[in-house]
């Protein structure tokens, strides 16, 4: 037997395979705003951005040794470490916040006139010369989330914080409106084409299953994602940082009243949910091509996934990602035409029977 | 729903607004007496403007202005940020285009079917966003606008990536041509007038004041006896319809109806247009409007910058000038407008 309800099973299965993966993508970022959501009480809507700087730093650590853009780009994304790193070690020498504030002005100042130097500057000239082959893939996945994480934790520092006391939607707004200048800056950098990025030798070649060929980086990607979702679950149900984490999303007031830094906590919080979101972004690079929108029309249909899993628990955001990619995959199969709306008919049909979502509490 | 905040003008303008019965009396229509200076400033400029200004990017102005009043009676009146007015604004445009070009209506026939069709997506739309409240509200909306979208790259009437091309302007009623500039601006300069003040009609009547207080406080008008929701999706249905008349439109005025109007980024530039005009203020989408229509025309040449700028304008907005430019001059000369 060959086929199922007359569909051919590689068919089939392949598709599901793609919708397992699609699904992957969605749980960890549905999984990623929800702890922000958590927390902070907004919409990341900067989380498409920060999944596509993801996949646009793996590119420009593996081009280093080629492309100028990829040099002098990650130079620039380097800033926000190297500010909140210097930032600390003053914060140690007990330098005065304003001093403080002057000096990560400085530095970003004369961060960014250097790379506009000849050849891009110094940064990017000694970036260049330390690894003329770039940086392997697995280097991104350390990385990536390490580079676009501290540019979150900046970006929740310097902007973000200042909104909590207002309405929770100009936290929207404000996202969005970050996120329409990454997105823009990217688009005037590497053009609209998208980039292509290899797949790393050790996940190539395929997997004979028997009744289909298994590519070996699209299994990865689906488990990879899976251990990611669990490890996340895992540390916010059953370790003491979990239980702050929780605590705090209930009273936030009440576990500051305890001895426990908030405002620090929230700092992370935010910076760990965009990291899961670049993680995205690297384990995405190989599969679609590198381009400035990878993460925008993404993150609309995660918005979709959000609102039918609920944001109350983290294990639902997980499985309505994956369940969700699975039935879009099975729609390509049947009804092809339907396939880019069916997260969005699910989620009309959630509102009309469960308006706060499978999972979420009203 | 009291755990789902919503946006309040209380917030938007800094101030806590109550207009009492006293208020409302005074003034003409509602409008008190510097509204009317600024409505007479206004008029003035409809009238005089074409004989300075390029009427098409007069008229390309007005429709947004008129498509920035429509999503602005949601958010300033009932504080509901609906992030998917494109669906409605580009549905209008691409039925128009068809009613016009296809069915070979009158232009006035055209508008009409492109609004009839805003409000029927409308409805249904705004019957299941207005379920939830606050970012939910967002979220939803914004999903339901990319439907349509997705439905707009595939349904073969909308022309997928070409669009619907060389709309014809037609004769308004059958007698008046408006192939000429001049006469489709007085038309666009009506529609847009009639708009206004059906808009600030709304909102000064009876059921306005009922979406205020949905607005200030929902439980409390549901405790008074409102059915707040069939408040609020009648709200919706008005603005989404609006919003169509204005997509329409535009579509008549460029005679091309394409998925750019359809698009997300349409439904960010009508919240940036609101938001820069100042939230909850009468004349503020439309000034909004005016300076985002504006940029865009004079930095068309710099290609994915614009975004760039676009997103820098939204940041500011947020962060320090959250009223909005009709709401910080309104701040200083100590009047609503």
């Amino acid at each position: 037997m060959d086929e199922i309800f007359g569909i051919p099973i590689p068919l089939l299965f392949g598709q599901l395979l793609l919708g397992l993966i699609n699904g992957a993508f969605y749980a960890m970022l549905s999984l990623g705003l929800a702890i922000i959501f958590g927390l902070l009480n907004i919409i990341n809507f900067t989380h498409g951005a920060q999944f596509m700087m993801g996949a646009f730093v793996a590119w420009m650590l593996l081009s280093l040794g080629s492309a100028d853009a990829a040099r002098i780009g990650l130079a620039l994304l380097l800033l926000p470490l190297v500010v909140l790193l210097l930032d600390w070690l003053w914060l140690k020498l007990r330098l005065a916040q304003p001093i403080r504030l002057g000096l990560g002005v400085f530095v970003s100042a004369a961060w960014i006139a250097a790379c506009f130097l000849e050849n891009g500057g110094p940064v990017a000239r000694a970036l260049g010369a330390m690894f003329p082959n770039g940086l392997s893939y697995w280097w991104a996945l350390l990385i990536g989330p390490i580079v676009v994480g501290a540019s979150g934790v900046l970006l929740e520092r310097l902007m973000i914080a200042q909104l909590y006391k207002l309405d929770h939607l100009y936290g929207l707004l404000l996202t969005f409106g970050v996120g329409l200048i990454i997105e823009g800056i990217f688009r005037n950098e590497f053009g609209s084409s998208g980039l292509p990025y290899r797949i790393p030798p050790e996940l190539s070649g395929a997997w004979d299953l028997g009744f289909m060929f298994m590519p070996v980086y699209r299994g990865w990607v689906v488990l990879a994602a899976l251990i990611l979702c669990l490890a996340t679950w895992l540390v916010i149900e059953k370790t003491r940082l979990g239980a702050y984490l929780r605590a705090a999303t209930e009273r936030a007031e009440l576990v500051q009243a305890f001895g426990i830094n908030v405002p620090l906590m929230i700092t992370l919080t935010y910076g760990a949910g965009v990291a899961l979101a670049a993680v995205g972004g690297v384990l995405a690079a190989p599969i679609y091509s590198v381009n400035p929108q990878m993460g925008v029309n993404l993150i609309i249909v995660v918005f979709a996934v959000v609102v039918i899993g609920g944001m109350g628990s983290i294990l639902g955001s997980i499985l309505v990602g994956f369940g969700l990619g699975v039935v879009e995959g099975l729609t390509k199969v049947f009804w092809p035409e339907a396939s880019a709306t069916v997260i969005f008919v699910i989620m009309a049909i959630v509102l009309l029977t469960r308006p706060a979502g499978l999972f979420g509490r009203a | 729903m009291p755990a789902d905040t919503t946006m309040t003008a209380g917030a938007a303008t800094g101030a806590p607004e109550f207009q009492g019965p006293a208020a409302e009396a005074e003034g003409f229509w509602g409008f008190s007496r510097a509204q009317l200076a600024a409505l007479g400033v206004m008029i003035v400029f409809l009238a005089v403007a074409p004989f300075f200004l390029y009427p098409v990017f007069l008229m390309k102005l007005l429709c947004f202005a008129l498509f920035a009043c429509a999503f602005n009676l949601l958010i300033g009146y009932v504080g509901l940020l609906s992030f998917g007015h494109a669906a409605y604004f580009g549905m209008g445009g691409y039925v128009a285009g068809h009613a016009a070009k296809v069915w070979g209506l009158s232009p006035e026939l055209a508008i009409i079917a492109g609004a009839a069709a805003a409000a029927l997506i409308g409805l249904p739309f705004g019957w299941l966003a207005i379920r939830r409240a606050g970012i939910y509200f967002a979220m939803i909306t914004l999903a339901l606008a990319q439907m349509v979208y997705f439905f707009c790259v595939q349904a073969p009437f909308t022309g997928g990536e070409d669009g619907i091309q060389a709309i014809p302007r037609g004769s308004l009623f059958g007698v008046v041509p408006l192939n000429s500039d001049m006469s489709m601006y007085w038309l666009v300069a009506g529609i847009f007038l009639a708009g206004f003040l059906l808009i600030h009609r709304i909102i000064h009547s009876p059921y306005g004041q009922v979406l205020k207080s949905i607005r200030e406080n929902e439980p409390r008008a549901i405790s008074l006896g409102y059915r707040t929701e069939d408040y609020k999706l009648m709200a919706f249905v008005l603005s989404a319809t609006l919003a169509g008349v204005a997509g329409a439109t535009k579509s008549l005025v460029f005679g091309i109806a394409t998925l750019t109007d359809v698009h997300w980024s349409m439904s960010g530039e009508v919240v940036l247009m609101s938001l820069v005009g100042g939230l909850g203020t009468i004349f503020g989408p439309m000034v909004g409007a005016a300076v985002i229509v504006t940029m865009q025309n004079y930095l068309a040449e710099m290609g994915a910058w614009v975004t760039v700028i676009q997103g820098a304008i939204f940041v500011l907005c947020v962060m320090v000038f959250r009223r909005g430019l009709i709401g910080e001059i309104g701040n200083l000369l100590k009047v609503k407008l």
